[in-house]
Parts: C-alpha cells; structure tokens; sequence
C-alpha cells in the first residue's frame, strides 16, 4: 500500500505510473465521464425555430426547462412510477430467488449440486434479446405449451394483459440473471469455514438455525452486493419491454423512463429532452444505490 | 453403517423437499431452452400448430439450419462474426486497461488516488442505458457512429474490472515481490506485464469474461450506434429479422432457430468456462 519507490528512482516509477494508469483513465473520460458532462450540458438547452419558424433553429440556454418539461409530462412521470414498481417486484424476487438456490445447493441435501449449479447458471449466456424473443413464444398461447397446458385444465392466463406484463419482464430477468447472483453467493456460502458449522452441530443447532444465525450473516456483504447491482439492472429496462411491444397493446412507447428517452431522441427529435430523462434515470440510479448502502451500512458492520 | 445413515437421510422428508424444489428450478430454467431447441426443427407453420414441447412428425432441423444461413447472403454467420469481434476485441482490451489501471491504484501511491477510484467505482453504478444516448449524439459529432469503431471503443472501458483488478492485486501480488524484482533491475512496466499478471489470472480470466458477456449481450449500444446492418452483430440481426415477421411468417422461423444457435453458443463457452469465472473474486470483492 505503502509507496514502494525508493527516493533515489522515484522518476522511473512515476512513469511507469503514468504508463498503467492513463490508457483506462483517457477511455473512461471519453467514453464514460464525457457522456455525462454532455447529457447535463445538452439538457440544459433547447432548439427553438424562430418566429414562424422560417428562420434558422437556434440552440437556446434554458436551465432547468427540460427536467420540468420532462417531470411535467404525465406518460414520463408514469413511466418512472412503472419503473419504481419493477424494481420493487424484481429486487426482492431476484434476491430471495438466488439465496433461496444458493442455500439449497449449499445444504448438503441436494444430488447433483455441481451439476443444478451449472445448469442455473447457463441463461447467463442467453443475451436478453434472445431471452425475451423466447418467452415471447411462450407468453402467446399459439406458440407456448405452458399456456396450451393450463388451458386444458381451464386456467386462462394473458402474461401479457396489462396487469400481468410487469410480472411477464421481471420473470424474464429473473431467468436470466438468478443463476449468476446464485453463483456470488454460492462462492460466499463456500467461503464459511467449515469448524463453525461443526461448533454449532455440537451445540445441537438445528439446520434452520445454522443457516438463519450463521450462513445468513456472514453471505451479507454477498447479498448486498447482488440487491445493488440487480437494483441497477432493474433501472436499465429496455430491451424487453422493446422487443415485446408488437406482442401486447400493454407496452406503450413510453414504458419506460429508458423507452421514453430513446423515442424522444430518435422518433421525436428530441435530444435535450432525452438527455434530461437520461439524466434523471441516473440520478435515481445514484439516490437508490447510496440510499440502500447507507441504509445496510449504519445497521454495525460496513459492507462496501 | 455409512449406507445405513445415508439412506435414512435420502428419506427424510426435508431431503425430499430440498430436491423436488432442485428439480422444479431445473425444470424452469431448461423450458425456454428446451422449447427453442425443439421448435427450431419444425416448419413455420408447425411452429404454431403442433406443441411445443414435442417435435413434429416431419422435423426438419437441416433445413431450418441451411435456411438460416443463406437467408439475406448470410447475414446471419456475419452477425454472429461480429458478434465475437466486438466482445473479443472489447473484452481483452478491456482486461488490459483495467488490469494495468487497477494494479496502478492498488500497488502506487499518489495524489488523488482514492479520489480516482471513487469516480471510477461510481461508473460501475450509472446504468448503461444512461450513457449510450449522450454518448450517440457525441460520437455523432465526431463522425464515428455506424462504424465498428463505435460500438467497440465504448466496449473497451470496464470499471468492475478495475475494482476487482486493484482488489486482486492487494491480496495476490505482495509488495516484497515488486520490490525484489526491482532490485534485480526490472523495470515497473515489466514487473507489471510478466509477474504481475501471472500472479492475477484468475482476476484477468473473471474480466474477460465478464466484459465478453456484457458486451454480447449489450443491444442499446449497437442499437443506436449502427444502421449498416452488416456491421449488426447477431442479437441486433435477431429483432431485425423479428420485426420482418409481420410481412412473411417464415422470419418466425428464422429468428427461432438463430435464437436457438445463438443460445447454444453462448450456454455451451458458459458451461464449459465455468469453472474459470471466478465469482467468489466478485464476492470476497465486498470484504475489500
């Protein structure tokens, strides 16, 4: 941690410093820094036509105008509701979903551990797209034996009706992603030294109580880790409901604050407007994120 | 004695329960793979009119295959080359960058040190969807959009990868090693890319990987950066063949069977590198 270099050749290793630092630091400002400098300066202005719009558009300063246009619109306003709702069924679904695995493969009573472990994981390499495109078929009933199946025992379900859509996307994610956060914690549970389980066998614990007073406090930091990024996954929402729209009149064109930026950009030609949305999704983003760390972190001991 | 014990344990009714719920969950992961496999040997018009979870009396699994790789003088191989460019490409020279950058924080000292991380661990918390727009209407302005160029530099950048990059190189590369190989007369950048990395495989390898799924999977970014579609790669050729299936049915089956092989090919490079994806890195990463 310590500075390593010795006063005497302190110049070579300052170079060398430089050398490993600044190729990652130059593509980071490029590509993630100026992107953000752009979309604050960019939702600060707006292209006004002059007059009767004979004259040439010009780029006008108006502060805050795009974030009250945008919070004033009552589709974007309700797409950001939409999203606060996903992220509220997807989080705590995804979470107990992969501890529920995790302590399941990891409770010494299940054949084939290696074997489920792997196969949980393997969607991981399904890309969303693709991932959607399937249960797309297996949303309609023309295509989806699940659907054919539970109609011959008369139950109708529309996945894709409007009460039902948000369930039908956080199912998808869910596919998808389970088997990864699984993964994480999984490798926590291994990490638990295996004298404690034997002190608390000793001690006549039950495996409820192993896994409540033992196993549950110690994956935290895991389980932490997994609730914030499955939280930022949540806010990215897009290519899904994109690729079910022509599916289901369900999906509007603003049914997410994401969807919503990308049709003001490129169907309404309206980038300053886009850029504040994009701008309030990440501010979400960041208030939810140290919102749920400070929140876990004041409660003892620091995770992150 | 041992087979007696482990027997009355397989009947006890929590073992049961335990597996049975295994099962269900194996059950619920395989049926979207399981249906596209089998849907991808029948003919369009079987696709909606036999079930689903059963071939066909006539499969035709070939003919699908060949279909998919002809269709539109195929695109289909094209997208998926692409596809392997772009994460390739922008997954090593992710690791590289990452790797040097976050081996620089965690064996230097220097001003602004934790500063830098900070930003640069905050890059991990802005949702990707948030900066490919901005960054569209920026490279605009260069000229770079719909070139290879625009979707592979934005690629290259990885913060996960530097936190776990400076996280590896604490606990793997000890100080005295540096300091010896400096006293022999190796210079930084040597000590860096022969020992240095040797000693972070599993972190290089867990970075790699990682930024070749994230940008396998990543559609926004090509979705708005690209209009040549032989530039596509396959999940953007996918939706593009998807939405073509309101003029002519037969892109249903198209876009079934390439969604079958590419889903085939990712699962198979996941399970077989799976025992190289390091996640516990990801998980002993929180402790840091």
């Amino acid at each position: 941690m310590s500075t390593l270099a010795p006063r005497r050749t302190r110049r070579r290793p300052r170079a060398a410093l430089w050398a490993l630092l600044v190729p990652f630091v130059v593509m980071f400002a490029l590509f993630f820094i100026a992107p953000i400098i752009y979309a604050l300066v960019q939702s600060m202005f707006a292209t006004k036509s002059s007059g009767l719009g004979l004259g040439r558009p010009e780029t006008v300063f108006v502060f805050f105008d795009n974030y009250a246009r945008a919070l004033s619109d009552p589709a974007f306003v309700e797409s950001l509701g939409r999203l606060l709702l996903f992220s509220a069924i997807e989080v705590p679904l995804m979470v107990i979903t992969a501890l529920g695995l995790a302590l399941l493969l990891d409770s010494g009573r299940a054949w084939g551990g290696r074997f489920f472990r792997v196969l949980y994981f393997a969607p991981y390499g399904v890309p969303g797209v693709v991932a959607t495109l399937l249960w797309g078929f297996l949303y309609i009933p023309a295509t989806s034996p699940v659907l054919q199946m539970l109609e011959g025992v008369g139950i109708h379900i529309n996945p894709l009706s409007g009460d039902n859509v948000l369930f039908a996307i956080a199912n998808i994610a869910l596919w998808g992603f389970a088997g990864y956060n699984m993964i994480i914690l999984m490798s926590a549970l291994d990490a638990i030294p295996s004298e404690l389980y034997e002190a608390a066998r000793i001690d006549g614990a039950s495996a409820w109580s192993i896994i409540w007073n033992i196993k549950l406090p110690l994956v935290r930091p895991s389980v932490i880790l997994v609730t914030v990024f499955t939280l930022i996954g949540t806010l990215q929402l897009f290519v899904e409901p994109l690729v079910l729209r022509p599916l289901t009149t369900a999906i509007s064109s603003t049914f997410t604050p994401n969807l919503a930026a990308y049709n003001q950009a490129f169907a309404q030609g309206n980038p300053n407007l886009a850029a504040a949305m994009a701008v309030i999704v990440a501010l979400l983003g960041f208030a939810f994120s140290f919102g749920f760390l400070s929140l876990v972190n004041r409660k003892g001991n620091r995770a992150w | 004695m041992v087979t007696a014990a482990r027997h009355t344990r397989r009947l006890a009714p929590s073992s049961i329960a335990v597996n049975a719920v295994v099962i269900l969950a194996a059950v619920y992961f395989l049926l979207p793979l399981v249906w596209v496999l089998i849907a991808a040997t029948k003919s369009p018009g079987e696709l909606f009119s036999t079930f689903g979870l059963w071939f066909s009396d006539t499969p035709q699994a070939w003919e699908n295959l060949t279909r998919l790789f002809t269709q539109d003088g195929g695109a289909f191989s094209r997208w998926i080359f692409n596809s392997i460019v772009y994460s390739g490409v922008g997954a090593a020279v992710a690791m590289v960058l990452s790797s040097a950058c976050g081996y620089a924080i965690a064996k230097y000292d220097f001003r602004g040190r934790e500063a830098l991380f900070s930003v640069i661990l905050g890059g991990v918390l802005v949702p990707a969807t948030v900066i490919a727009l901005p960054l569209y209407f920026l490279l605009n302005t260069v000229g770079l959009t719909g070139s290879y160029w625009a979707v592979l530099l934005p690629s290259m950048v990885s913060p996960f990868g530097v936190y776990l990059a400076r996280i590896h190189a604490n606990s793997s590369v000890p100080d005295e090693v540096i300091e010896a190989a400096r006293l022999d007369g190796a210079g930084d950048l040597r000590i860096f890319g022969t020992i240095a990395t040797r000693m972070m495989m599993p972190a290089l390898v867990t970075i790699f990987l990682f930024q070749f799924v994230t940008i396998w999977n990543n559609y926004l970014l090509p979705l708005v950066m690209l209009n040549d579609t032989r530039s596509f790669p396959v999940t953007l050729g996918l939706t593009l063949w998807n939405s073509q299936t309101q003029r002519d049915p037969m892109f249903y089956q198209l876009v079934v069977t390439g969604s079958a092989v590419s889903a085939i090919l990712l699962v198979a490079l996941m399970v077989s590198l799976q025992r190289f994806w390091r996640a516990d890195l990801t998980a002993g990463a929180t402790k840091g």
